[in-house]
């Protein structure tokens, strides 16, 4: 009975990894190195044979697999640096304790959250709104001018290769220190993702459901509504995707360049600069969390609209 | 007769069925609302605040020296004065080094830590993806984190890893290179995973009716399979490297690199600088993507596709 075996492990592992973070926080030595070997193992093993259950299995515990597995490896791993960073006392300078970091989230939560909304809320969501928004209009107007896309689509495949980040001094110059310039570089980042995959989008409908909409005597409009677009959905999404990301990337980064005294690229910067490297870590957890739920969201209400895709279907 | 009018003035309208005269048409047309704008966006300027006449006021804007916005020639003026215009070596007392007002010096910088982020990424990404193909468990557990990495603003944690890697000693090429590396390794990882399962099925059960082992199956038909998918996932990751060592220079304040001309036009409002980095680090960019793109036809030209 396999799920009787990995829970045993799981709760095994999971009570040795306890004895050895209380091991690590008393004080070290041999004990603590046994639990925590003996720990990882157990961890593992459960892992192992978790990701042995087949894929058949219509069980619930096959199909939590997905999900369980990648969290016991990353708990296991949070587990190993907790007990690295206190047993070995590695300098917080070079990697704090992931407990630190939590105590210095839960001790600032003002001044992140401050940050948070002039980062995220502010720049980022809006940028991304206007530049995915720009890409896709012009997206449109190249896919209804034939003479535009064969021009643009080769300069935007450039410019997607370009170091777009670098023009965040000249925005920062140009509209200033607050979140405006932010945003300013979070469209023109976002801009060629969203251009380049909606064309390609748009060119992704069968011939035979065009020649069908050809038929019927269907406008560009109508088509473009009742067929394309739907049909151009996972690219859409594709970008949102990529974009999620270079916007956070180009926020903070456009934040390093200049800002009022609020702001995650702000605060990573100056604390860097006063070696108060547990608020940087902070910051970046925050960023983290942000980001990857910004994507989680977006998965989802991707799976809602894009749910005849192959990749979306139950097996 | 007007069918084929039509049709003429559509083929001229649309530039043939090439894309070389719509792209030098846009092309021009940017150039030319780069040229208009240049007055405009300049009007919050001192020297433009008295001048009247449209024409004059056009001659001012293009030749301002810290302007808001500099006209293209300015820019390709000084990207001219800053390589070829000046001395690439310098006497001291070590001997002849590079001289660090030359663009040159700076590209070189940014470069060399490009590159070598680039090839640890690449080990590290095809690593990864072998490791990930043989694995189960890897597949499971890893898979989700790889994808997971990318989900948070990597970018956010170069200050760290510089200051982190500095206080063991660390300083230079070495931080830049793993910032490049750790944002490059992850589209070669996930292009090959998908590059080495992409090995046909009935070829796989060929390669099991010669009972040959993991390690022949993987060398004779998973790496030949995988290399088209190798050289799509090298071309994005190494305009990404470029963007890791460019960005990697910023928090510590460099002295050389292109990051460092970005962030030291940005202190000084030296925007004419901080346009010819720009454009040093386009041609970067596009050197870089043509050396790919040129391994990649002499690597499947002796593997005999046909192109």
């Amino acid at each position: 009975m396999p799920v009787r075996r990995i829970l045993l492990l799981v709760v095994a592992g999971m009570a040795s990894a306890i004895v050895a973070l209380l091991l690590a926080h008393g004080g070290g030595g041999v004990p603590l190195w046994i639990t925590t070997l003996v720990a990882w193992m157990l961890l593992w093993g459960a892992n192992h044979h978790w990701s042995a259950v087949p894929d058949r299995m219509r069980t619930g515990f096959a199909r939590a697999a997905g999900f369980g597995i990648p969290v016991l490896f990353g708990l296991t791993l949070v587990f190993l640096w907790e007990v690295i960073c206190v047993g070995l006392r590695v300098p917080t300078v070079l990697l704090p304790p992931p407990s630190l970091i939590g105590a210095r989230i839960a001790g600032s939560l003002p001044t992140l959250g401050a940050d948070f909304v002039q980062t995220v809320i502010r720049a980022v969501i809006p940028g991304w709104i206007m530049g995915s928004l720009a890409g896709f209009l012009i997206a449109l107007a190249c896919d209804r001018f034939g003479f535009l896309r064969r021009g643009l689509m080769p300069i935007g495949n450039f410019i997607s290769a370009l170091p777009i980040i670098g023009i965040a001094p000249i925005l920062v110059m140009w509209f200033g220190f607050d979140w405006p310039s932010k945003a300013a570089v979070v469209v023109v980042m976002t801009f060629f993702p969203m251009l380049v995959n909606t064309v390609a989008g748009l060119a992704a409908a069968g011939p035979l459901e065009r020649d069908l909409m050809h038929s019927y005597g269907a406008s560009w409009l109508r088509t473009l509504l009742a067929l394309r677009l739907p049909a151009a959905m996972p690219f859409l999404f594709n970008a949102l995707k990529i974009n999620a990301t270079l916007a956070m990337i180009g926020a903070i980064v456009a934040e390093f360049f200049g800002t009022p005294i609020v702001g995650m690229g702000f605060r990573i910067s100056t604390e860097v600069g006063r070696m108060a490297l547990d608020m940087v870590w902070a910051t970046i957890a925050i960023a983290a969390v942000a980001g990857s739920s910004f994507y989680a969201i977006l998965v989802l209400v991707e799976r809602r609209v894009t749910f005849w895709h192959p990749s979306n279907r139950q097996k | 007769m007007t069918e084929r009018i039509g049709t003429a003035s559509r083929v001229i309208l649309r530039g043939g069925e090439g894309a070389f005269v719509p792209v030098v048409t846009l092309t021009a047309l940017i150039l030319v609302v780069w040229y208009l704008a240049c007055p405009p966006m300049n009007a919050v300027l001192p020297q433009l605040a008295n001048v009247q006449g449209l024409g004059e006021r056009y001659l001012v804007a293009w030749g301002l020296e810290r302007p808001v916005l500099p006209a293209p020639h300015q820019v390709i003026v000084e990207l001219y004065n800053s390589t070829l215009g000046t001395r690439l070596f310098r006497q001291t007392a070590e001997g002849m080094v590079l001289n660090p007002r030359n663009l040159l010096f700076h590209a070189w910088v940014t470069l060399s830590a490009t590159l070598v982020g680039f090839a640890i990424g690449a080990l590290l990404g095809i690593g990864l993806a072998i490791a990930i193909v043989h694995s189960r468990v890897l597949q499971k557990s890893l898979m989700p984190w790889i994808i997971a990495s990318q989900t948070i603003p990597i970018l956010a944690i170069a200050p760290i890893i510089i200051v982190a890697l500095g206080s063991i000693g660390l300083t230079g090429l070495i931080p830049k290179s793993i910032i490049s590396a750790y944002l490059s390794f992850f589209p070669i990882t996930i292009g090959m995973v998908k590059g080495f399962s992409s090995a046909d099925s009935m070829q796989l059960d060929l390669m099991r009716t010669y009972n040959a082992s993991r390690s022949v199956t993987f060398t004779k038909l998973r790496w030949p399979a995988a290399l088209p998918f190798l050289f799509a996932s090298l071309k994005v990751s190494i305009s990404i490297s470029l963007v890791g060592a460019i960005v990697g220079e910023l928090p510590t304040g460099a002295q050389a690199g292109l990051g460092a001309r970005l962030l030291s036009g940005s202190y000084y409002g030296q925007t004419v600088q901080i346009w010819s980095a720009l454009f040093m680090a386009a041609i970067l960019a596009a050197l870089l993507l043509a050396l790919v793109s040129l391994a990649e036809r002499l690597t499947l030209k002796a593997m005999g596709a046909r192109r």
